[in-house]
């Protein structure tokens, strides 16, 4: 498959700062591709070099197969859909989409018709001469992304577009921008530094972090197979360890946490025993059981963590409702609260005992992780 | 003092017979010239004469109206004249040097700012003698060293204008960069996005947003040209504009004609400013 | 003056060599008409004039440089009380416009609300809509020996025949302070404007009554609304002309008129030179102080237009 977007080697330094430092990326033609990292990433860098309104220092950038490189931003085929969305207050809805016809000299009939098409595909057949100020926050959205597919550009780029609006219409417009991306089966390269947004829409997705990009894999493979300790903290929830490694057979670890847990483990990349570790376990791995001095229907194979501990809270949140538990050692640890302990009251300062898998136990070399390093 | 703390009921209405006398303070002076342009006396005092509107429409002296005075109406044409081209040129000048200040940086930025503001701080009189002084130096120059007569630098209406115009500027840059200061760049990112060249992209996205700046800095820049006075005196020349004809009359006593001019002007500003609150309110759907 | 030193520093367009260029080629474009306004307007014509304030005459067509000029104008007393006089009288009128127009000011921020609110800021830009002349000439209808005053006090019997109440200083602060007031008046709102309703309900909350509120909240915060609106009206009636000429009639002696008698009714470019660069030194160093003494700055109070 073609790639609409290529870069290589891309980088931007201002002064003895480096936004982006070797970033290389290819997105396949009708992908929905995000690029999801923390504030001051350096991704705005990288969707402001792709648009041309910065010039990398090093690098270079391919769109359609074509280089580039002294192509000015207007007229790069690629389009942006701007953080604020950037209407043009002073035109009006059929105005802001036809803007970028008219600047092609097109026809008069030809850019009404083609405004009134692509209004009619996101709903708003009647709203060409609204004002921008009459419609509401999604409709500003599909406005502004309408506005770019009129010109039928290679790539569309997406800067953070759902970061202004509430909890609710953010929710509402994931689903509604993937399935635009469906309906015109554009490109589209879409940074955000929420997770959720990534995740829900994206087929590829890239994590940066200071200038880099950590991994780039579909979401489930961030998910599941984190292959940086920053992106085992960045996407998703994690219990986080500082640990040393015991002992080592293969990928199998035993690790002692810095507060004194024994712990098996699995390697993500080889690590040698004695080795500073960064192990992480998801919330939903841990399974949390009420310690009624019952014998344990299911009992614990070898490669299981087993802890005792009590209930110090629960946070209750539907679904995503969380048990804080507090191990002999100290550790608090939050696990999703099972189904069969939601309804019951279960005290707070409960006798509980939590497990969880080896193989959901990552350990990672330390350091460079997203919560900022305490190894021991 | 605010109105959801109680007062004293004599200190409220003190307060507000207080600001009811201070407008009565700002309008007597226009009511009493507006009252006399009516009246039907060769003086512009009591006794009231009966209502006329020869001050306007008299053609036979003594009573000459307005619009057959002849010094008058030159001095309306005259004053008109330096408006436009002051207003033009304050209008052209204030939006690029809003564009300097906002949009670039360079060395010495603040000392240029500083020489920018310059022009408010220096009495009206100052500007006038100098650019009297400069300009007359260099037409004397030209005189002497090649017998050229360069009627333009001698005192007239281009003097006056360049007077005006030395001021009027700094006031549209402050009103236009103002305007611009708000102006979201992204805007103009996402023209150059569409397609636009920086060039269109400036014409069809910036100019628009900036249009009740531009328009409200030209009424303005229209409005203080036409009442200029202090630099205009210096810089004058045989054909004055209607601030400085208006001024002789006044010395030397005139008929209730002064009157109707008044009128005459308070009615323009009137419709000036009817059209600045109407560019206001239609940039206002721009502005959000 | 001309180089930018960081081309790229705010630039949103045109990245690479052509597009630096473009971007040079857009801030001459930007730069040359300002370059053009002050220096030929105001530059170069104000070192001119400073230079012809030096320049003495010797004989025909012969100068000399010399401070001559100056030292005439402070050995003739009468031109050095006729500019005590005008920078005293200046002082005292934009004092009194600050006394009268804060009230004002206050009652449009604070308490007036709504569409009254509206109307009354209106109403106080209306008069300044039209010209200077016109309001000094309505003064000199009311205030002139046949004017309206002297008719209504001589109707009341307060006196026994015409009265010229014009030609006389109260007549000129009158003038000036009528014709000034806006200036006053529109930064003072702004200011009162941005005072948080919060802060002086607060004020008396924790018991303070009006004046102690007034003085230690109010005041500060206006602070820089008051400065701007000082200085400025303090300008305009330094530079003024035209209001101590008709009101105050030949004997006024503001110092504006003798710049504009030694300049145009004597020819004497020379001394009217030194006699404006005086004036220009004062208001300035007057205005210098007063933003020194407050802490404040000529871009901060001025330039936010």
């Amino acid at each position: 498959m073609a790639n609409d977007l290529e870069c290589r080697a891309l980088v931007k330094s201002y002064g003895a700062f480096t936004a982006v430092s070797g970033v290389s990326l290819a997105v396949p033609k009708g992908s929905f591709f995000s690029i999801l990292g923390p504030s001051g990433c350096g991704k705005t860098s990288l969707m402001r070099m792709i648009a041309g309104f910065i010039e990398p220092t090093a690098g270079e950038i391919l769109i359609g197969g074509r280089s580039m490189r002294g192509v000015p931003p207007n007229r790069r085929p690629a389009n942006m859909v701007f953080q604020h969305l950037a209407l043009f207050p002073m035109m009006n809805v059929a105005d802001n989409i036809g803007y970028g016809l008219r600047r092609r000299g097109m026809a008069k009939a030809e850019i009404a018709r083609r405004v009134g098409a692509v209004l009619e595909r996101i709903d708003l057949a009647d709203s060409g001469p609204k004002r921008i100020d009459q419609l509401s926050g999604g409709q500003k959205q599909r406005v502004a992304i309408a506005r770019c597919m009129v010109l039928e550009p290679t790539v569309l780029l997406l800067d953070e577009p759902l970061g202004a609006l509430d909890l609710k219409l953010r929710e509402h417009m994931k689903v509604e921008l993937k399935q635009l991306q469906h309906q015109f089966g554009t490109t589209f390269v879409y940074i955000t530094h929420d997770q959720s947004e990534a995740l829900v829409m994206s087929d590829q997705v890239a994590v940066m972090n200071a200038g880099r990009f950590e991994q780039v894999g579909t979401p489930e493979d961030l998910y599941y197979r984190p292959a940086t300790p920053f992106v085992a903290g960045f996407v998703g929830d994690s219990h986080r360890w500082g640990a040393r490694i015991t002992a080592q057979a293969g990928s199998d670890l035993r690790v002692e946490t810095s507060t004194g847990l024994a712990l098996r483990a699995s390697a993500v990349v080889p690590l040698a025993e004695g080795a500073a570790s960064s192990v992480f376990v998801r919330p939903e791995a841990i399974e949390v059981r009420v310690a009624d001095g019952r014998p344990d229907p299911a009992p614990a194979l070898a490669d299981v963590n087993v802890f005792a501990g009590r209930l110090e809270s629960l946070l209750f949140n539907g679904a995503n409702s969380r048990a804080m538990i507090r191990l002999a050692r100290g550790d608090l640890i939050g696990a999703v609260l099972p189904q069969n302990l939601l309804g019951t009251r279960l005290g707070e300062g409960a006798a509980v005992e939590i497990r969880f898998a080896a193989a959901a136990t990552l350990a990672f070399p330390a350091g460079g992780d997203a919560l900022g390093g305490d190894a021991p | 003092m605010l109105p959801s703390i109680p007062a004293p009921r004599f200190v409220t209405f003190a307060y507000r017979a207080y600001v009811a006398l201070f407008f009565v303070y700002l309008a007597v002076p226009l009511v009493v010239v507006a009252v006399f342009a009516f009246n039907d006396s060769l003086y512009p005092s009591l006794p009231w004469k009966g209502f006329t509107l020869d001050w306007f429409f008299g053609a036979s002296a003594p009573k000459i109206g307005l619009f057959h005075d002849r010094a008058i109406l030159r001095g309306l044409v005259n004053s008109l004249l330096v408006a436009f081209a002051t207003t033009a040129a304050s209008v052209l000048v204030g939006t690029t040097t809003a564009f300097l200040f906002e949009r670039y940086d360079f060395r010495f930025k603040g000392l240029c700012y500083m020489l920018m503001l310059a022009p408010l701080v220096i009495p009206g009189v100052i500007l006038g003698i100098s650019i009297l002084a400069f300009s007359s130096q260099i037409a004397n120059a030209a005189d002497d060293a090649f017998g050229i007569e360069l009627n333009a630098l001698r005192p007239g209406l281009l003097l006056v204008a360049l007077g005006q115009f030395s001021f009027i500027a700094t006031i549209a840059t402050l009103v236009i960069s103002s305007r611009l200061r708000k102006f979201d760049r992204s805007l103009e990112e996402a023209a150059l996005n569409l397609g636009a060249s920086p060039f269109m992209a400036i014409v069809t996205v910036t100019l628009p947003y900036l249009a009740p700046a531009l328009i409200g800095s030209a009424l303005v820049a229209f409005l203080m040209s036409f009442e200029n006075f202090n630099t205009t005196l210096m810089l004058v020349g045989s054909d004055a504009p209607l601030t400085i004809t208006m001024f002789d009359r006044m010395k030397q006593g005139s008929t209730p004609v002064l009157n109707a001019v008044s009128v005459f002007l308070m009615l323009g500003s009137a419709l000036l400013g009817l059209v600045s609150v109407m560019a206001q309110r239609g940039g206002r759907g721009a502005a959000e | 003056m001309n180089a930018p030193l960081n081309p790229a520093a705010s630039g949103a367009s045109a990245p690479r060599e052509e597009g630096a260029a473009a971007r040079r080629l857009s801030f001459i474009l930007v730069f040359a008409p300002f370059a053009l306004w002050i220096a030929l307007v105001i530059l170069v014509p104000q070192l001119n004039l400073f230079f012809l304030s030096l320049r003495e005459k010797v004989g025909p067509q012969v100068y000399v440089l010399g401070p001559r000029n100056y030292t005439e104008l402070f050995g003739e007393s009468v031109y050095v009380l006729t500019l005590v006089r005008t920078v005293v009288m200046s002082l005292l009128a934009t004092f009194a416009t600050l006394i009268i127009g804060f009230p004002i000011a206050y009652y449009i921020a604070k308490i007036a609300r709504g569409r009254a609110r509206t109307l009354l800021f209106m109403s106080c830009l209306l008069p300044f809509w039209v010209s200077e002349l016109v309001r000094v000439f309505g003064w000199m209808l009311i205030l002139r020996e046949t004017g309206l005053l002297s008719r209504l006090l001589q109707g009341l019997g307060l006196v026994d025949g015409p009265v010229e109440l014009l030609y006389n200083d109260v007549a000129v602060m009158v003038g000036l302070i009528y014709t000034s007031m806006l200036f006053m008046v529109v930064p003072l709102v702004s200011t009162l404007d941005s005072l948080d309703d919060a802060l002086v309900e607060a004020g008396y909350d924790l018991g303070g009554n009006g004046l102690v509120v007034l003085w230690e909240i109010v005041i500060p915060h206006a602070k820089p609304g008051i400065v701007a609106g000082a200085i400025i009206v303090f300008m305009l009636n330094l530079g003024n002309y035209l209001t101590p000429t008709l009101l105050g009639g030949k004997n006024s002696q503001w110092f504006t008129a003798q710049i504009y008698s030694q300049f145009i009714t004597r020819f004497n470019w020379e001394s009217g030179s030194a006699f404006g660069f005086v004036l220009l030194v004062t208001s300035s160093l007057i205005v210098w102080l007063a933003l020194r003494a407050s802490g404040q700055t000529l871009s901060g109070t001025i330039g936010k237009g």
